[in-house]
């Protein structure tokens, strides 16, 4: 069977438990006597150890195999949880990380592992001896002759849930048969190859239990299980099964599919106890998993939503997006040429279109949001191996990690904000010895938060470490000639901590004398830039600092303000305007050469985009007043002076394409009602 | 380089019209070929860059190529034709003063641009073609969009 389809499935779940794995490893680290935990992760090690076996991935199902082994070992109260045993399964985690992202990128998930298998093995031979022995032979199989007795004891992976799924839908029925030889039975592989053939004239046989290789070189006892999809009933299968000779007993159960997949997919507790139930007697299973799950997985919610989502191909996402954006584009031609034709009829049809496309748009950006909790997933762990490489202790706190933004967006900022976090490990938190002298707790503290403000997402990253010194860091910028003695006068403290994103910082070859702050900084404010976001920083000495980031909801569709220059339209982004507003010449002053208003108690300066985009002019309207757009970047205001107000519009964000990059104050453009082409005006460039 | 790999071959290139010359692109770059349409300026750019055009829902940057090669600059009439060039990733317009001509060149026929001293354009061409009567000169795509 080709297992290319199952590839991108296969790929995406591996991922999903190694990340469940990590998380629950954490978990664990902190509890190291909570059980449930250990059932947690010994369950996404052994799914996973099953897909990549299903796969054909053999490393990948080896090597979780010996980490299972380990893992089973503190389940069943062999071995305690310590620090040195939870860094080589995490080594091993890493490894099988390492192989998920080869095969996800093309590759064979062929993987050196030697020295965390060997190391894992040395953890189990550390454990009770025999104990490891039953689980070496019998990792799949509950080493309880009881268990065996009751529950066929066969677990099923994704892939075979589907297989009996679908062969339910098309009026199979699925049975697990438990077949027992005599004891004397000679040739115990003949007889197997016969209850097989005997099965496979009325059916299929999806699995057996031992494996069908185990069971031609007689690997087993006396007993097997298979799992068999057919059209025909019980008895008829214990009829057909018993004509074989030397069979002491067959016992048949129908499966029930729809338990089995629940199950699966509650990641109930206790692999075995809910196997038996599933089995046996399927309502009760119905009522106690639920709760059991609860109180397994610390009351971190995992319902059986997955079985109400899909997954959608994010490239089909794009190809949908991009037909509606031409529908918004279209839409705003539509609401153009009825204004003009003022026909009432034709007005309501296109009015009730444009709500129709505006709750479209909602939802199809909806579509596209994700939790961040995507990207802050990875920091537990990177947090922990830091602060063991830097000899700290690091506390990481993460908020509102449910929190949406633009997939588009969440795919960009994991980069920029591991090097945030970094910095504040590196450079914010002192040594818990220098800590305890400072009088602050040992342990420090991180604080990764998201949250919404309008049409904004907001993401924060403080720690509570040495700060900025503002000193430091003036000298710093005055000697590499970022600024001038005179400009470094007139900074505010912000604005001296908001140079370590500058440029020249992280250019300088030595910058450990303003403690290594600012090396990379100014990657991470372009990264961030380039998404429309804003990054600031504050900081008190001595008690921390706060990296904030502004970004956008989505990056495609906007609201802007268009204005109208001589002949030429202009978009501007709504984000960034404060308001717009009309002023009397009068009440324009000049400073030192620059056009200036008093508004609202404020000394605003004015940008003529007139001058500044190079319009041309083709006669001087002389008016006595001018129609003002104010912009701000940060808590800087500037007033854009332009000829006419348009009016407010959602349009949809078009690049400027390949050729023409690096164009002064024009960050894209858009298409308009009538077809052609305005630009929109990068208002952060405006405002030094 | 183009012209290298087709020795011996024919050459399948589009025609066009700058002031009184005829040169040439090759026709597997030329993605279409547009009427003059409505041109957004784009403020601060190279001279040669006439703005942006909406082509069925893509911006694409517009270049005159009359003031790339030092021509001056004319109005547009009915003739007045826009080559969508693509290639590598780029998508770009040229204004021409017309186009009208598919023609095969055999490779052969092909000869290096006469290289003499304080020629403006010689470095946007990679030959000139002499067939019967007419001179087409070939365009180095790969320079005339290099915005340096």
């Amino acid at each position: 069977m080709s297992t290319s389809e199952y590839l991108d499935v296969f790929i995406d779940e591996s991922q999903e438990h190694l990340q469940s794995l990590n998380d629950n490893l954490l978990l664990l680290e902190n509890e190291p006597t909570n059980l449930a935990i250990v059932g947690e992760i010994f369950r996404s090690a052994h799914t996973l150890k099953g897909m990549a076996a299903t796969m054909g991935y053999d490393d990948l199902a080896h090597l979780t195999h010996s980490m299972e082994n380990v893992l089973d070992l503190i389940r069943n109260q062999k071995l305690d949880v310590s620090t040195p045993v939870l860094d080589v399964v995490f080594a091993a985690v890493d490894d099988l990380e390492a192989m998920v992202n080869d095969i996800a990128s093309g590759g064979t998930g062929k993987r050196d592992v030697s020295n965390v298998t060997v190391l894992l093995e040395q953890i189990e031979k550390g454990g009770s001896p025999s104990q490891v022995a039953a689980t070496v032979e019998e990792v799949e199989i509950p080493t309880t002759e009881e268990t065996l007795t009751a529950a066929f004891d066969v677990s099923y992976d994704q892939f075979e849930l589907t297989v009996l799924m679908q062969s339910q839908e098309q009026g199979y029925h699925s049975y697990q048969i438990k077949i027992s030889l005599d004891e004397r039975t000679m040739l115990k592989a003949a007889r197997v190859f016969m209850v097989f053939e005997v099965l496979e004239q009325v059916g299929e046989i999806i699995k057996s239990n031992p494996s069908a290789e185990d069971l031609e070189e007689e690997k087993f006892d006396l007993e097997f299980v298979v799992t068999f999809i057919s059209k025909i009933e019980a008895e008829e299968i214990v009829k057909r099964v018993n004509k074989v000779s030397e069979i002491s007993s067959v016992q048949v159960h129908q499966l029930n599919i729809e338990e089995l997949k629940k199950a699966a997919s509650e990641k109930e507790t206790g692999l075995e106890e809910v196997v038996v139930e599933t089995v046996v007697s399927p309502q009760k299973a119905v009522e106690e998993a639920p709760q059991e799950k609860t109180t397994a997985i610390n009351g971190k919610k995992v319902t059986n939503e997955a079985n109400k989502t899909i997954r959608v191909n994010i490239e089909r996402l794009d190809v949908l997006m991009n037909l509606f954006e031409e529908l918004v584009i279209d839409r705003g031609r539509l609401e153009q040429i009825a204004s003009d034709l003022k026909n009432n009829e034709l007005n309501e049809t296109v009015e009730r279109m444009s709500r129709i496309s505006g709750d479209l748009q909602e939802i199809i950006l909806n579509m596209r949001m994700m939790p961040v909790e995507q990207v802050f997933n990875r920091f537990p762990r990177m947090v922990r191996s830091l602060s063991k490489d830097l000899n700290k202790k690091v506390n990481l706190q993460i908020l509102g990690a449910e929190t949406e933004l633009d997939r588009t967006i969440i795919d960009e900022i994991g980069d920029p904000l591991v090097h945030l976090i970094r910095n504040s490990i590196d450079h914010g938190i002192e040594t818990p010895q220098k800590r305890l002298e400072l009088g602050k707790p040992e342990e420090g503290t991180v604080i990764l938060k998201a949250f919404h403000s309008g049409n904004n997402v907001f993401i924060e990253i403080e720690d509570d470490g040495a700060g900025i010194d503002r000193d430091k860091v003036l000298k710093k910028a005055l000697t590499n000639g970022v600024v001038t003695e005179d400009e470094a006068s007139k900074m505010t403290d912000q604005q001296i901590y908001g140079l370590l994103f500058r440029a020249g910082f992280s250019t300088a070859d030595k910058v450990t004398d303003v403690s290594g702050r600012g090396v990379g900084l100014d990657v991470v404010r372009s990264t961030f830039e380039s998404l429309g976001g804003v990054v600031t920083v504050d900081s008190t000495l001595g008690r921390g600092s706060v990296f904030s980031i502004q970004l956008p909801l989505t990056l495609s569709i906007i609201d802007v303000m268009l204005v109208e220059v001589s002949d030429e339209k202009y978009a501007i982004p709504l984000s960034s305007i404060v308001e717009t507003a009309i002023v009397n010449k009068k009440n324009v002053f000049s400073a030192h050469n620059q056009k200036v208003i008093d508004f609202r108690g404020k000394v605003v300066p004015l940008v003529f985009l007139k001058d500044l985009f190079e319009i041309p002019v083709e006669d001087e309207l002389d008016e006595e007043y001018y129609s003002l757009v104010i912009v701000h970047k940060g808590d800087k205001v500037a007033g854009l002076v332009v000829d006419s107000l348009i009016g407010q519009h959602d349009i949809v964000l078009k690049s400027l394409g390949n050729y023409l990059t690096n164009v002064f104050a024009i960050s894209g453009a858009t298409i308009l009602g009538n077809g052609q082409v305005a630009l929109i005006v990068d208002t952060n460039a405006l405002i030094k | 380089m183009s012209v290298e790999s087709a020795v011996g071959t024919e050459l399948k290139v589009i025609v066009f019209q700058l002031k009184d010359e005829e040169y040439a692109i090759e026709v597997e770059y030329i993605q279409s070929i547009e009427r003059m349409q409505p041109v957004t300026r784009i403020p601060k750019t190279y001279s040669f860059i006439k703005g942006v055009m909406n082509l069925r829902g893509v911006i694409t940057p517009i270049m005159d190529l009359r003031t790339r090669f030092g021509i001056e600059s004319k109005k547009s009439d009915d003739a007045t034709r826009i080559l969508v060039i693509s290639k590598d990733n780029i998508e770009i317009g040229f204004i021409v003063d017309g186009a009208n001509d598919v023609i095969d060149i055999p490779s052969g026929k092909i000869e290096p641009t006469p290289e003499v001293v304080g020629g403006v354009e010689a470095d946007y061409l990679s030959g000139v073609v002499k067939l019967d009567t007419r001179l087409f000169t070939l365009l180095n795509i790969d320079k005339v969009i290099l915005n340096s």
